[in-house]
């Protein structure tokens, strides 16, 4: 198979380190190779985060390049937005629609219209915060849910068996059941 | 041993290297990209017989691990590109003595210094002034490879050896196949004097000097023989490619997006250079692209070589790929296409945005106790604000000097906000208040506080104590009463060192207390010595861990003291 890139993107906190984590050890499950780029430190604290997924046979670089995304999932909008560089015509953005705005921020309306703007592939706008927050109590869970969204609704060539069981392995037991109950919540 | 497939991150993959050959002793200071190595011997040293520890700086991590490495016990050492700085006082007189046990030493490079202020330093330049075999791995499973591959030269030479990773290598995470050792116990080194190896005293040193430079043919033959050099893709070519690190996977990224099959010579090893393997890869040769990120010091090499075998061919590095920040992809293919003039319709094409996308700045973390004392000072400072200079340091506190407190004067190195307070104090009649972290205060901050009293100036230092080194992760430092380990020990207090290094005005606070803090701040402005606040509170983010998870409390401080 060509290998499928995936860039995970939102803000320090928001716990993406855990999410790559997941995905990685789902695709190893799954017998493919696997390889991840992401920042830790300053990079981390309450300003940008962005990583890079990509799977397949065999992978070489852990960075998705320019316009190579396949699905560019992002936990904040402007984020999401922000790399769009790494977006060509048939990439499908999946996004959190939510804002963690900061002085300057782009309303959440210019976001969006730039946003489907750039999505030529397809815009999955959800939001993910709120409806775990609403069913969880815990808006954190944003990101696994999308996750279950993107492999439930076949965005990215994970089966959802393969990733049931990475939850298994990288979340700690006391966190575990409230993570399958969020990536299952995106089934219904 | 039991050999196991997981997905780990580089510097994941160093700690399963260095336990696989038997580390017994663990030294370093936490930074990015190295600290989850000193991090996870935390965690898993006690069960594996291993030794961990925090040093107070590199210097003294590195000292720890030589003496350890003189009693016989195989040693490890971790730090951040810059800490490779600080040791390297200790460093080069260790290449002279040579090492007993074996000894790596992880230096993180960061390109693109995405959590690096200080400078875009290419640590591989530590190899010429201290002529130290330096290993460059490109994936996690070169990470564990390397590791043990570093412990053989060790032990079959008796030098350090350097391990340099950059933050693509150490955060890239990728399956890698390890043997994972059965459990054993402490081991204790017995110390065997020979003073005659261990002492640089002159004129021996001179002698050691001889030593080092005939070891160091012997290496350069091994280095000719290695695995960790290796040439691939098609064998015979007018083009090829050398390259090292993560350069290397951009470049077979590039080629096979392009389509080409062009011959890449992979230098898992920096110095010394297999120069006769890269002779021969240079013959016949008539263009050849180095693909390494920062400075030229392949390059540079390689048209040394070129000179004598083949003396046509055209070299091309920087001329075609950027000195300043990461490569990739995208850079290392623009540079094949304009090194070999490839024509090609397959170049990255992206998709602008249309809008300016504002940056977003990495902020104090909610309930950030600093969030109590910038204000506070600022409103201390009243009319005088504008004309108060602002001492800035690494850590946490570095956000100071980003919107909405802005303010940061200046900011350097480890502690050096100490000795350039001092000067501008010295050197003109304006106010200066300079702030420190506790972690960097212990680090580097004491020598310039001593010299600050000694040589008589008067900033206002105010010492932002969140109990922990935060930024990087949460390392206990001596001010924390705890060790990496978990072990109990004595908390040592900034104030107490500020009184013993003969600070007169020395004040200790919660920063909660914000009219305690603003009538310091006033006090203390008005002196004509050295002043010092202690704000002490514990970092929120820590707190919040500690509430959600009481089993770190044997690793951590209890908040309330």
């Amino acid at each position: 198979m060509k290998t499928f890139n995936l860039v995970l993107t939102g803000v320090g906190g928001q716990g993406i380190i855990t999410l790559v984590s997941i995905l990685d050890e789902a695709c190893l499950i799954q017998g493919y190779d696997v390889k991840s780029s992401e920042l830790h430190g300053l990079s981390q604290r309450g300003g940008s985060v962005i990583t890079h997924v990509r799977l397949g046979k065999e992978v070489f670089s852990p960075m998705v390049a320019e316009g190579q995304a396949d699905l560019i999932v992002g936990l904040e909008t402007l984020e999401a937005l922000r790399d769009s560089n790494f977006a060509n015509d048939k990439t499908i953005f999946l996004v959190n629609k939510h804002s963690m705005g900061f002085p300057g921020y782009l309303s959440e309306q210019e976001t969006m219209d730039n946003l489907k703007k750039v999505s030529k592939g397809g815009l999955h706008s959800i939001e993910a915060s709120e409806i775990c927050k609403k069913e969880l109590g815990k808006d954190v869970l944003a990101g696994v849910y999308l996750l279950g969204y993107a492999v439930y609704k076949k965005l990215i060539p994970l089966q959802p068996e393969s990733v049931l069981k990475a939850l298994e392995t990288v979340i700690p037991e006391k966190y575990r059941e409230m993570n399958i109950k969020a990536f299952n919540l995106a089934k219904a | 041993m039991e050999k196991k497939k997981k997905v780990l991150l580089g510097n994941e993959a160093v700690v399963k290297g260095a336990l696989a050959v038997g580390v017994d002793y663990v030294s370093g200071y936490p930074g990015c990209p190295s600290a989850e190595i000193g991090d996870e011997f935390g965690r898993i040293a006690k069960e594996n017989g291993v030794y961990a520890e925090w040093a107070t700086n590199e210097k003294v991590g590195l000292e720890s691990a030589i003496g350890a490495s003189f009693s016989g016990l195989k040693s490890l050492v971790n730090m951040k590109s810059f800490g490779i700085n600080v040791c390297s006082d200790s460093l080069f007189p260790l290449a002279y003595t040579g090492t007993k046990a074996p000894m790596v030493i992880f230096v993180g490079d960061d390109p693109s210094c995405h959590s690096s202020a200080q400078s875009e330093q290419d640590s591989r330049g530590y190899a010429y002034l201290s002529k130290i075999p330096v290993l460059d791995p490109s994936s996690p499973q070169e990470c564990y490879d390397f590791t043990k591959l570093g412990y053989e030269i060790s032990e079959k030479f008796n030098v350090p050896v350097i391990l340099r990773s950059t933050t693509r290598v150490a955060h890239q995470r990728a399956p890698v196949v390890f043997d994972a050792p059965d459990k054993r116990d402490f081991k204790k080194g017995n110390f065997v004097k020979n003073p005659h190896q261990f002492s640089t005293m002159p004129p021996r040193v001179m002698e050691m000097k001889t030593e080092l430079l005939a070891k160091f043919e012997k290496i350069k033959a091994y280095a000719e023989k290695s695995k960790a050099n290796k040439v691939i893709g098609k064998k015979t070519g007018k083009m090829g490619i050398v390259t090292t690190g993560i350069s290397y996977y951009y470049v077979m990224e590039a080629l096979e997006v392009m389509g080409l099959d062009l011959p890449v010579l992979k230098l898992g090893f920096f110095y010394p250079l297999p120069e006769k393997l890269i002779a021969g890869f240079l013959k016949g040769k008539k263009k050849v692209l180095v693909a390494e990120e920062l400075d030229p010091y392949l390059e540079k090499e390689i048209r040394v070589i070129a000179k004598t075998i083949n003396p046509k061919a055209e070299i091309f590095g920087k001329n075609v790929l950027s000195e300043t920040g990461e490569l990739n992809t995208e850079k290392v293919a623009l540079g094949l296409i304009k090194a070999f003039k490839i024509k090609t319709s397959k170049i990255f094409k992206t998709k602008k945005a249309g809008v300016q996308i504002p940056r977003r700045y990495p902020r104090l973390c909610d309930g950030c106790p600093y969030w109590n004392i910038l204000p506070v000072i600022k409103r201390a400072l009243g009319q005088d604000l504008d004309k108060t200079i602002f001492g800035g340091d690494i850590g946490c506190n570095m956000m100071a000097g980003l919107p909405p407190h802005n303010m940061q004067d200046y900011m350097f190195s480890m502690g050096a906000s100490m000795g350039i307070s001092h000067g501008v104090s010295k050197a003109t009649n304006q106010k200066v208040v300079s702030l420190i972290g506790d972690g960097t205060f212990f680090h580097a901050g004491i020598p310039g506080l001593i010299n600050a009293v000694y040589n008589k100036s008067n900033p206002l230092i105010v010492v932002l104590d969140n109990r922990i080194t935060a930024m990087t992760g949460h390392q206990q430092n001596p001010g924390m009463g705890k060790t990496v380990m978990g072990g109990d020990v004595e908390m040592i207090k900034i104030e107490d060192i500020a009184t013993s290094c003969g600070v007169k005005h020395v004040k200790t606070l919660d920063p909660a207390n914000m009219g305690e803090l603003e009538s310091a701040v006033k006090e203390f402005l008005q002196k004509d010595e050295v002043s010092i606040i202690v704000c002490r509170h514990v970092c929120a983010l820590l707190e919040r861990r500690l509430k959600s998870n009481p089993d770190l409390g044997k690793f951590y401080i209890n908040p309330q003291i």
